[in-house]
C-alpha cells in the first residue's frame, strides 16, 4: 500500500490550512461587499424571502472573494514586493499560484451559477461582469498600465449594491446606479490618500499610482476634485427613493467634513506633510472609511423605517 | 511505519478537511432551504394531472 500524500517533498511546503484559503478571498474587502450588497437588497422596493436574500448576499460575497483570489494569483509578483501584501497566502508560500487560480476560477463560476438559480439572470450577469472587470480589466490590464487604475478599477467594488438591488427587483434603476456611483467616486480619493502616505510601497512594486506618475501635487488636486464631485452626487442621492431626512443629514455633515479634509490636503505641500508624518492624509483616509459606511447605514435605516411610516420622504 | 497524527502537516490537513466538510454541509442545507422556499412561492404550481395527460 502506498500513500502518495505522505511524500514529504510535496507536502512540507505549501500545505495550506483552511484559513489560508479563506485569506485568499480577501475577507476585509468581502465585508464591504457583503455590507453594500445587503443595503442594495434592503433598499430595493421589492421584498424577497429572507433565505433568498441571505443566499443572494452569500453568493455575491463568494463571487467577490473569488475575484480577490484571482487578483492574488495574478498579482503574486507585486505582492511579494509590497510590505502591505507580503504576508498574503501566495507570497508567504502557503498556497501555490496554480492552486489559487483553480480555487478562484471554480468559486467564481459557482457563485455566478448559484446566484442565477437563487435570484435572477440579471443579478448573475452583473456578478459575472464584476468578476471579469476586477480580474481582467483592472488587475491584468489597467493596474500596471495607467495611473487612472484606481478610478476605473473602483467600478468593480461599486457593483455589489447594484447586484443586491438587481437580485431583489430584477432591474437596474436610477437608485442602484447612484449607489454604484457613490462607491465609484469615493474610491479614488480614498486610495490616493493612502498612496500619499504609502508611497514607497507602490514605487517599489512599479505600480503606476498617480503619486508616482504625476507627482504628489497633482494627486492632491485630484483628491479635491473627486471629493467635490462626490459631494454633489452623495447629496443628490438624498432626493431619490432610497434617500430621506436621515440620509440627507448624514450626507451634509460627512460631505462637509470630507471636503474640509480634501481642502487641507490640497493646501499642503510635501514638506508640511513630512513634518507631521502625513497626519492630515491619514485622518482623511480614516474618515473615508466612516464616510462610506455611514452613507450606506443611512440608506439602510431609511429603508428599515419605511414599514413604520418613518423612512424616506 | 506508523502514521503520527501529531505532525503539524496532519493538523493543517484536518483543519482543511473539517472546514470543507462544514462548508459542504452548509451548502446542502442552503440548497434544501432554497428549494423549499422556491417551491412554496405562489405561481410555482404543477399542472393538474388531467392537463398533463391532454
Amino acid at each position: 500500500m502506498s500513500d502518495a500524500s505522505l511524500n514529504t517533498a510535496s507536502t512540507q511546503q505549501g500545505d495550506a490550512e483552511f484559513g489560508d484559503y479563506f485569506a485568499l478571498l480577501k475577507p476585509r474587502v468581502m465585508t464591504l461587499v457583503v455590507f453594500t450588497a445587503f443595503v442594495g437588497l434592503l433598499a430595493a422596493p421589492v421584498g424577497v424571502h429572507p433565505l433568498v436574500g441571505f443566499a443572494a448576499i452569500l453568493f455575491i460575497a463568494v463571487g467577490g472573494g473569488a475575484s480577490g483570489a484571482l487578483n492574488m494569483w495574478w498579482d503574486a509578483d507585486i505582492d511579494r514586493v509590497m510590505k502591505r501584501t507580503r504576508k498574503r497566502p501566495i507570497p508567504a508560500g502557503k498556497v501555490s499560484e496554480d492552486e489559487a487560480f483553480a480555487f478562484g476560477i471554480t468559486l467564481a463560476g459557482f457563485a455566478v451559477v448559484m446566484l442565477g438559480l437563487a435570484t435572477n439572470l440579471l443579478a448573475a450577469g452583473l456578478l459575472a461582469f464584476t468578476i471579469f472587470f476586477y480580474v481582467v480589466i483592472y488587475s491584468m490590464w489597467l493596474k500596471r498600465w495607467t495611473p487612472q487604475n484606481i478610478v476605473i478599477g473602483g467600478a468593480a467594488g461599486a457593483f455589489p449594491p447594484m447586484i443586491g438591488w438587481a437580485a431583489a427587483t430584477g432591474t437596474i434603476s436610477i437608485e442602484s446606479i447612484l449607489m454604484f456611483a457613490l462607491i465609484f467616486m469615493w474610491t479614488p480619493p480614498h486610495f490616493w490618500a493612502l498612496a500619499l502616505f504609502m508611497r514607497s510601497d507602490y514605487d517599489e512594486a512599479g505600480v503606476p499610482m498617480l503619486t508616482v506618475t504625476h507627482g504628489r501635487r497633482a494627486t492632491r488636486i485630484h483628491i479635491l476634485v473627486y471629493t467635490l464631485l462626490l459631494a454633489g452626487l452623495a447629496i443628490a442621492t438624498a432626493f431619490t427613493s432610497v434617500g430621506g431626512p436621515i440620509y440627507l443629514t448624514v450626507a451634509i455633515v460627512l460631505n462637509a467634513a470630507f471636503l474640509i479634509g480634501a481642502l487641507r490636503i490640497w493646501r499642503r505641500d510635501e514638506g508640511m506633510a513630512e513634518d507631521d508624518n502625513y497626519a492630515v492624509e491619514k485622518k482623511f483616509f480614516r474618515l473615508s472609511l466612516y464616510y462610506l459606511f455611514a452613507h450606506f447605514v443611512a440608506i439602510a435605516l431609511e429603508a428599515s423605517l419605511v414599514p413604520f411610516g418613518l423612512g424616506g420622504w | 511505519m506508523s502514521f503520527r497524527d501529531q505532525h503539524d502537516l496532519h493538523k493543517r490537513r484536518f483543519s482543511r478537511n473539517l472546514g470543507l466538510g462544514l462548508v459542504l454541509a452548509a451548502f446542502v442545507a442552503l440548497v434544501f432551504g432554497l428549494t423549499v422556499v422556491k417551491v412554496g412561492v405562489e405561481g410555482f404550481a404543477m399542472k393538474p394531472q388531467n392537463e398533463v395527460q391532454d
